[in-house]
């Protein structure tokens, strides 16, 4: 059942003699196949969990467990959709997802299946008009759907996107949220995403991990979403079981765990 | 809509009604090739006048019988045939300055070339690693200020030959730049592309190749430009003192045979010669980081 366990995970970033501890027993179990959201103010840690996940960050205390494997340093079984998109400038759109994908599947992919597949991933964020181009040429949601065409070309047995849509405007958020929702009815891939929008979580999870503020941050509650698949903006809008959801997360983050500033 | 008639009408009497001069406009592919020309003489004027009037002023303050440097005229006279006739030979040592020209730039193309290679390499390992980078960038501060000629000795004594000691010459002055521009250049490569590379689990080959050498492209050809630059000046010197075929040792022949005339020519062919490097690289590293630029 426990797919990504994650147990007693602590971090504390050392600077000389100056310690802050930022995550404190961070106890999580997911599913295979299920999407979950992390929210929390910023600078609650929710970054650093999914790079302790990623293997880009070391664990200070706990330990992660991925299908049965100790997470110890960054793969291509963990992709990660960046917050910036972090595509190549250089490279064109083809060319990106093309590293991803020559890297992990040299061995296993012929050179015209690796072709294929870098196509057929384009394809699924509908992205394939704009192969030849470069990141710079493409606007910034464009830029995201290439992002999670790399990620998900990798094959990732848990895909982790860093607050994805966070630098897009609404409209276009929309638009890329019913994009991966449709991925992962399609594809059933396990995801956690991180994100600091209280609609997004809601409509997208199937659940909402709440974190408590810094330092030594933790998981105050998780909140199971009990909309039934798949799922449609406008519809589940109204869903009771939409608002509900949505008031926990509010009720969350704004009376019992207000965001203070001076807690840093 | 009434309204806005009467106000029309009220407001019309006012401004007197303009006349609207049609110039008569030329076909459109003149008009370009008109605008081209306007550009062109923009451009090309200003040095055009500059020059002349130098060599007007030049012709004139050594125009003396007993002026100790010959006038433009007297260069053109003695010297012409170096200028119009580049390429002829009339003997092992009688060669046009094309030829010597020609063996400054091999002996360039060897140390720079060489200075290009190692200098990014040096400077991909420095910039990745912050204990080399304590470690030897005091030591390349201070070398790096050491002036070209003043390791001719010593790399004569090391190589006991001429033409390695110049070749070494242009590389130990052109590395400096391209090291430590390489290094800053590598520290400045974004943490996200790092990230990237580590989710992929390039290698330390690929990481090279496909994120270090793109990223930092731009500080490399920076380092590049100056140091070709660098390796120009230091070859017309060294080549001064080790002799040879050179454009550098053509000039120490020219002032001991007083052919002074001679001497202003090479410094053209110096002067054209360098700023052409100076332009090709930029022109190279213009075309090789076109996409690097973040969008």
């Amino acid at each position: 059942m426990s797919y990504l366990k994650i147990s007693r995970v602590g971090k504390t970033f050392a600077n000389g003699a100056r310690r802050s501890e930022v995550l404190r027993d961070i106890d999580l179990t997911i599913a295979k196949g299920e999407f979950v959201s992390i929210i929390g103010h910023s600078g609650c840690g929710k970054s650093t969990l999914l790079n302790l996940i990623a293997g880009l960050t070391e664990v200070t205390t706990g330990g992660i467990l991925l299908d049965g494997r100790e997470v110890n340093a960054p793969g291509p079984d963990r992709a990660v959709v960046f917050q910036n998109h972090s595509l190549l400038p250089w490279l064109t759109v083809y060319d990106n997802v093309r590293l991803a994908v020559d890297k992990v599947f040299r061995a296993t992919k012929s050179r015209a299946e690796r072709h294929d597949w870098v196509l057929h991933n384009l394809d699924l964020v509908q992205m394939r008009h704009a192969a030849d181009k470069r990141p710079a040429e493409i606007s910034g949601g464009m830029r995201q759907r290439v992002g999670i065409a790399r990620a998900l070309a990798m094959e990732p047995k848990v895909l982790l996107l860093d607050e994805p849509f966070g630098a897009l405007d609404a409209l276009t958020r929309a638009h890329l949220q019913d994009a991966v929702m449709e991925i992962h009815a399609r594809l059933g891939n396990t995801m956690i995403m991180i994100t600091h929008d209280v609609d997004e979580a809601v409509l997208l999870a199937d659940r909402i991990v709440m974190m408590t503020n810094g330092p030594a941050a933790t998981i105050g509650e998780v909140l199971t979403v009990p909309l039934p698949r798949p799922r449609e903006r406008i519809a589940a809008a109204g869903d009771p079981a939409y608002l509900k959801a949505r008031q926990a997360v509010l009720r969350f983050l704004y009376e019992r765990h207000r965001f203070v500033e001076a807690a840093e | 809509m009434s309204a806005v008639v009467k106000l029309k009408t009220q407001g019309a009497p006012a401004a007197p009604a303009a006349t609207v001069a049609h110039l008569p406009l030329a076909p459109a592919p003149f008009r370009r090739a008109a605008r081209i020309a306007r550009d062109l003489t923009a451009r090309v004027l200003p040095p055009l006048v500059t020059l002349v009037l130098l060599l007007v002023v030049w012709q004139v303050a050594f125009s003396g019988g007993t002026s100790a440097l010959p006038a433009p005229s007297v260069v053109w006279a003695e010297s012409a045939d170096l200028l119009l006739h580049p390429f002829y030979v009339h003997g092992t040592q009688d060669i046009g300055l094309g030829w010597r020209v020609l063996t400054s730039l091999e002996r360039v193309a060897y140390g720079y070339g060489l200075a290009a290679v190692v200098g990014v390499l040096v400077g991909a390992v420095l910039g990745q690693s912050v204990w080399m980078m304590r470690g030897f960038d005091p030591l390349f501060q201070v070398l790096r200020t050491v002036p070209p000629l003043a390791w001719l000795p010593i790399s004569l004594a090391a190589f006991m030959d001429s033409r390695p000691s110049a070749i070494f010459v242009i590389f130990i002055t052109a590395i400096w730049p391209i090291i430590i521009n390489t290094a800053a250049g590598v520290r400045n490569i974004p943490q996200d592309y790092r990230n990237v590379a580590r989710v992929l689990r390039l290698n330390q080959v690929e990481f090279f190749v496909r994120i270090m050498v793109p990223a930092a492209a731009p500080y490399i050809f920076s380092g590049l430009r100056i140091g070709v630059g660098l390796s120009w000046l230091a070859i017309v010197a060294a080549e001064m003192l080790t002799g040879g075929v050179g454009i550098g040792f053509f000039i120490w022949d020219a002032w001991n045979s007083s052919r002074l005339s001679d001497i202003i020519v090479a410094l053209l062919y110096i002067g054209m010669i360098g700023f052409v490097l100076d332009r090709l690289v930029a022109l190279i590293g213009r075309v090789v980081t076109r996409g690097t630029a973040e969008g």
